[in-house]
């Protein structure tokens, strides 16, 4: 191992490719998002065969999730792993395969949801033809994290790696266990899971919820272990939190899955197992959010100055406030409650648009000026701009979904004094609409302030600078 | 942990660890204490639940569908039964009253009436709605159920006989009449001083449509176009018009009439359900 204190030439063409793939696909995603809440209030909005909620709806979450979520992923891994190792990213000819593949395997995937073509699993929609390409790009990306780590100058592996690694393998694994499955012919699309029954729906939620857990959590903690001690400029709070965090979350995550399976035909046992394995993970989730929030000790005067910092550290808040909210709702009683209402889906936006996306736009705004070699970002007004856009639209959503999800299920639970049901279902839905067109609002708020984001970005690359007083937070990272 | 390198934080007076990456470094702050204490209780927490409700699979399977069995005895099965045993214990205080009571008892007793009321309500949001609207209000080619234009009867007995045998349903005892396609039988001039006289439209073939209408349709929907109940002939005289009511809706149905279906659903519901949904749908505004 090498431990001089030169820099290698980093390949940082591979990380613009995927950054600016973030952004757009991001775009893409919200915009899939708003419509489909649109359609959610206003029925009429389901025109035609090929724009349907149903053929949207996966539309709408694998853009946000493996376009959005995992381009920010390859673009940050990459950016983050050749710094924390001092080498070249491995293999360049295989970086840009990962990139090519991965954007062909969206695009492969959109085409079959809107054209009708699906498994039918949840965030595993992909019929086997994209999912075999998917294990193919996946393959590519482990050997080039795993060459660079090999190649690394540095004598430890960096925390933001040991996550980033456990988000690629773990992926792997769920990718691959999830989508067995037989093609009825070998030009046709369809194809039937080797897995049934109870079996393949445990398989489902194994897969689904590993998917929050190792896509949406390790790695964009993989992020979070980069960006914030190195925005904020301050040591990492504390080595052995993150030891023993990184270890209990990857152990306890993995049994969760079942939580997801409350009073179905999942036997009682492994529904308990589901939910206490949940409860178990509170903490370890907690872990990340104490190891980024206490980054700040000694720094908290740099949040009144960058509003690129306080992404992170809104998007660490939400992260906590979330991983709080699981547990919660995979104790039996309360899942009795919210299960199959929007309160689930105010949970999982939570995570996905206060955590998963501020915290990459966080780390966007932090990439693009040293990607391109500016000085600073266009403009800081607009990033602020974009945060409290972005953070009013994220709080509207999920106030409007937790609002109309318990009221859904407590009206479903409701008897009048003679025994029998007080709401009819039609009923439920009836009463729901106001808080549809509120979350479409804080929907719309969040694209508005992704186009923003966009925009600034846009002139940043450019290498204007927006007339403003002075730059403020430009100078800790540069 | 090795020792060199290793530096005091200055602000926090915390040591490092020694490592650096592209200027990161690390604490070695121990581990907040409250952060292990809510991660053990989370842990004693889990297993008291554990041994509380059925968690481990078992090999001889002694719970139901395998599994312990947990000190609270609880399945999803049980607490199902348990919750909808609760419910009936609510309804029995009325229940028995209420079947052996006849249409007219419920209608005269305050209590039963209200129950019967509160059980058709339920029952028709989640099996009647979905064609007539939560409020009975209809909809093209579904009855209005508020007003008193009744197409089978309109009486409590009538009422509870469409509702068990249906509408030109696929049960023996149903209620049948189908509308000739008088589009095979007439011209299309005939059909339309037909419909010229049902629309009371000011025309020279209004007598022509007056006389083939005494021809054609008076036999079922009688000589003033009132209707029959008896054979669901709609009346033509009022202005609700089932498919329609511009001259060329009624053209068309006079044409190639269209035939709605009304589902059986004695075997669907209980009598007891079936009796509650009468009364409550007789309550809507038009029982006879």
């Amino acid at each position: 191992m090498n431990t001089l204190n030169e820099k290698p030439i980093y390949n940082d063409e591979i990380v613009k490719l995927f950054t600016i793939a973030t952004v757009f696909w991001g775009i893409v995603g919200f915009a899939v998002g708003l419509f489909i809440a649109l359609q959610m209030a206003f029925p009429s909005l389901n025109i035609g065969e090929y724009l349907t909620f149903g053929r949207l709806r996966p539309l709408h979450t694998s853009a946000v999730i493996f376009a959005f979520g995992g381009n920010a992923l390859f673009a940050t891994s990459y950016f983050s792993v050749q710094r924390t190792c001092r080498a070249r990213l491995w293999g360049d000819g295989w970086a840009k395969f990962t990139f090519w593949g991965y954007q062909f395997f969206i695009v492969l995937a959109a085409i079959g949801y809107v054209t009708g073509i699906t498994q039918a699993k949840e965030y595993a929609e992909p019929e086997w033809y994209a999912d075999l390409w998917l294990t193919f790009v996946w393959v590519a990306y482990l050997i080039v994290f795993l060459m660079t780590l090999k190649d690394r100058r540095e004598p430890h592996i960096y925390v933001g790696n040991w996550f980033f690694l456990a988000f690629i393998v773990t992926v792997a694994v769920l990718h691959l266990a999830n989508n067995v499955s037989i093609p009825v012919s070998f030009l046709g699309a369809k194809s039937y899971p080797a897995w049934g029954g109870v079996q393949s729906a445990m398989i489902q939620w194994w897969y689904g919820h590993n998917a929050v857990g190792f896509f949406l959590t390790a790695g964009f903690l993989g992020i979070m272990y980069y960006f914030v001690p190195k925005r904020t400029g301050r040591p990492v709070y504390s080595y052995r939190l993150s030891i023993l965090h990184f270890w209990s979350l990857i152990f306890i995550y993995i049994w969760a899955g079942p939580h997801h399976l409350h009073y179905t035909a999942l036997p009682d046992w492994a529904q308990t197992l589901g939910a206490t394995f949940s409860i178990m993970l509170w903490m370890p989730s907690w872990g990340g959010m104490i190891n980024g929030m206490m980054t700040l000790s000694g720094a908290w005067h740099k949040l009144r100055e960058d509003p690129v910092l306080r992404f992170m550290i809104i998007s660490l808040a939400f992260y906590g406030m979330s991983t709080f909210e699981g547990p919660l709702m995979s104790i039996k009683t309360v899942n009795a409650l919210s299960h199959y209402t929007d309160w689930t889906i105010g949970h999982v936006h939570s995570g996905a648009l206060g955590w998963v996306a501020f915290i990459s736009f966080g780390a966007i705004y932090h990439l693009v000026p040293v990607l391109w070699k500016r000085d600073g970002l266009y403009s800081m007004k607009l990033v602020n701009m974009h945060l409290w856009i972005a953070t009013l639209g994220i709080v509207l959503y999920i106030t409007a979904m937790w609002v109309s999800g318990i009221m859904q299920g407590l009206m479903w639970r409701s008897y009048d004094s003679m025994g029998f049901l007080e709401y009819s279902f039609v009923e439920t839905v009836m009463a729901m609409h106001p808080f549809y067109v509120i979350r479409a609002l804080g929907g719309s708020l969040f694209l508005i302030g992704a186009l923003i984001m966009a925009y600034n970005l846009y002139r940043t690359v450019r290498g204007d600078k927006a007339p403003e007083a002075t730059q403020v937070g430009e100078t800790a990272h540069a | 942990m090795k020792t060199e390198n290793r530096q005091v934080d200055e602000i926090t007076g915390t040591e490092t660890t020694g490592h650096e990456w592209d200027g990161i470094t690390e604490l070695d702050t121990p581990m907040p204490r409250w952060w292990l204490i809510v991660f053990y209780v989370t842990i004693i927490w889990s297993i008291g639940y554990w041994f509380y409700y059925p968690t481990w699979p078992t090999f001889s399977g002694e719970g139901e569908r395998g599994g312990t069995v947990g000190s609270a005895e609880w399945t999803q099965y049980k607490q199902l039964e348990d919750q909808q045993a609760e419910i009936m214990a609510v309804r029995a205080q009325y229940q028995q009253q209420f079947e052996s009571a006849s249409f007219s008892d419920v209608q005269s007793d305050e209590t039963l009436y209200a129950y019967a009321i509160a059980g058709g309500k339920s029952a028709f949001g989640d099996n009647c709605a979905t064609c007539h609207g939560t409020g009975g209000a209809g909809a093209p080619g579904y009855p209005n159920l508020n007003d008193d234009d009744w197409l089978w009867g309109g009486s409590v007995d009538d009422i509870y006989q469409t509702l068990r045998y249906g509408i030109r349903s696929n049960h023996p005892e149903t209620r049948f009449a189908e509308m000739p396609a008088f589009g095979e039988m007439l011209s299309t001039d005939e059909v339309s001083s037909i419909a010229a006289y049902l629309v009371e439209e000011d025309a020279s073939n209004v007598s022509v449509g007056a006389t083939l209408y005494e021809e054609n349709c008076a036999v079922c929907h009688g000589d003033t176009g009132m209707g029959g109940q008896d054979f669901g002939a709609p009346n033509l005289r009022d202005a609700i018009w089932f498919y329609g009511g511009s001259k060329a809706e009624i053209e068309l149905q006079i044409k190639k009439p269209k035939h709605g279906v009304m589902p059986a659903w004695e075997d669907r519901l209980s009598e007891s359900t079936l009796r509650q949904l009468t009364i409550y749908v007789h309550s809507l505004g038009g029982g006879q």
